[in-house]
């Protein structure tokens, strides 16, 4: 069974099919999030560290810290971010930078072994970011895009991880240390795009049996009542395969559906894991009584 | 008038196959091109933005109404050619370099469209050059509509203006920015002429933008 192992300066995950899925915090991050945009722009810390805290306390187990706002030196940022996350909380980071001096910056005062997001497919990524990912001991998210774009099919998906998977082994990089993403694609703009995402995760699991992410939420786009939508589909896709979700732990709908999926698939030992989220819901009402 | 009724009721429903038999009994029944496409489909593609905006309307049925629109001009098209029906106004729209979403580009593409502008769609990951070699081919280019749905993709709207800017075409179109991150805010600081925050506002904003091109000129 492949594991993928993340560590903090206190704290590791390990990322297996085996055992109960990771949910990765997508909050900290500027993108489709105007407040947190302006909070940011405005140098206040206070929301960033609320969100981690509030993300960790309802199951993320790790944390994507994305630092992308315009006009600010994103090296600086997405330090400044992730020393703050770290002083309220010791969960491993998910570090989420297009920009390989950010990332390069950030692996090196990082104590542990984070998840680089991401490395895709087109020769320009791929020589940027797995040395660094090999230099710095890092995992890394391989997303199936390449130059040509996004892969209408599972199997050109397909293969665009192989590439990705085959060019970090060249380096040394073992196969463990990647997880892919197959893209979740809204279906309000092409009703398959669901399917093919769950047919990507079963390929790839199938082929390479490594770990797979993807930004979970991204499919119900454009649609009403998302949290329905969002919590069936990552149910479906833990089915399929997938391990650590990018998604939204707040969002109770979610964390729930991803809880009872695991249970499902017998990764939930007499169902403690639910029991004990449910209380933790609950908690308040409890205490009335 | 009661065939227009008809036909605006099956656009908004993006009943494609209803909306083209409509269309064309009009036209064999002696309709002029032109009123169909006023007062049948472009009215019918206002409300869709419309229903958009107040958040009845949801990204699929915006598509299928677009789509059922699409059905009726590809009916129309020739006919109004022929009438010297001349479109409102030239909109080159696209994604700009380093971003491949493309749904929200599509949407405000479909809806200007719908509101009767010719639309030249450049695609996603579209970089500066590209834009101003578009401009510079084409004398009729009255607006450009730039999209980016991540942070980290705005600063190529800014860049894609300045390069607009550098070739001297400035003066030449207006400039409308859109995109989830996108605010009202961050367009004046690039100095775009107009963000809109979704695909029925970008209609408005367009032709706001329009009517300053034109009394400017």
């Amino acid at each position: 069974m492949i594991e993928t192992k993340l560590t903090n300066k206190n704290k590791s995950v390990s990322i297996r099919r085996d055992a109960p899925t990771v949910m990765i915090g997508e909050r900290i991050n500027p993108t489709g999030r105007k407040e947190v945009l302006a909070a940011l722009e405005a140098g206040d810390f206070e929301s960033v560290r609320r969100d981690a805290l509030a993300q960790v306390e309802a199951g993320a187990t790790v944390l994507d810290i994305n630092a992308g706002v315009p006009g600010a030196d994103e090296t600086i940022l997405l330090e400044k971010i992730i020393r703050e996350v770290m002083s309220v909380t010791d969960v491993p980071l998910c570090i989420d930078t297009a920009n390989p001096k950010a990332l390069e910056a950030a692996l090196k005062f990082y104590e542990g072994k984070p998840l680089v997001n991401s490395v895709n497919g087109e020769e320009k990524s791929l020589e940027a970011v797995l040395p660094l990912v090999k230099e710095y001991g890092a995992a890394v998210i391989g997303l199936c895009i390449d130059s040509h774009g996004i892969p209408a099919s599972p199997e050109e998906r397909l293969a665009v991880a192989e590439k990705i998977i085959g060019r970090a082994a060249q380096l040394g990089i073992p196969i463990e240390d990647i997880v892919i993403d197959p893209l979740a694609m809204a279906m309000s703009a092409d009703h398959k795009a669901g399917w093919v995402t769950l047919e990507t995760i079963k390929l790839i699991v199938q082929e390479f049996g490594v770990n797979v992410t993807m930004g979970a939420s991204n499919v119900s786009f454009g649609l009403p009542d998302r949290k329905y939508v969002n919590a069936a589909y990552i149910a479906m896709a833990i089915q399929a395969g997938l391990t650590c979700p990018i998604t939204n732990p707040l969002v109770t709908e979610i964390s729930a559906a991803v809880l009872a999926a695991d249970m499902a698939l017998g990764k939930d030992e007499f169902s403690m894991r639910w029991i004990k989220a449910y209380r933790k819901r609950n908690k308040g009402a409890g205490e009335k009584r | 008038m009661s065939d227009m009724k008809e036909i605006f009721q099956a656009v908004l429903e993006g009943d494609r196959e209803t909306t083209v038999t409509l269309v064309q009994a009009a036209v064999d029944s002696g309709v002029v091109a032109n009123d169909i496409l006023q007062n049948g489909l472009i009215a019918a593609m206002l409300e869709v933005g419309h229903q958009f905006e107040e958040g009845e309307y949801y990204v699929p049925e915006m598509l299928i109404s677009a789509r059922a629109m699409q059905g009726a001009l590809d009916i129309l098209k020739p006919l109004l050619v022929k009438a010297g029906v001349e479109p409102i106004g030239k909109v080159i729209i696209g994604t700009v370099k380093g971003d491949l979403h493309d749904i929200g580009k599509n949407l405000v593409a479909m809806m200007l469209e719908g509101a009767g502008f010719k639309i030249q769609d450049l695609g996603i990951d579209v970089a500066p050059e590209t834009f101003v070699e578009a401009i510079r081919n084409d004398p009729n280019v009255d607006i450009v509509g730039l999209s980016a749905l991540l942070t980290t993709t705005m600063p190529s709207m800014d860049a894609t203006i300045k390069a607009i800017d550098e070739a001297g075409l400035r003066g030449k179109v207006k400039i409308m920015v859109g995109g989830a991150p996108v605010t009202s805010n961050y367009s004046q600081r690039i100095k775009a002429d107009g963000y809109a925050p979704d695909a029925g506002q970008a209609v408005t904003l367009a032709k706001s933008l329009l009517g300053e091109k034109s009394v400017h000129q």
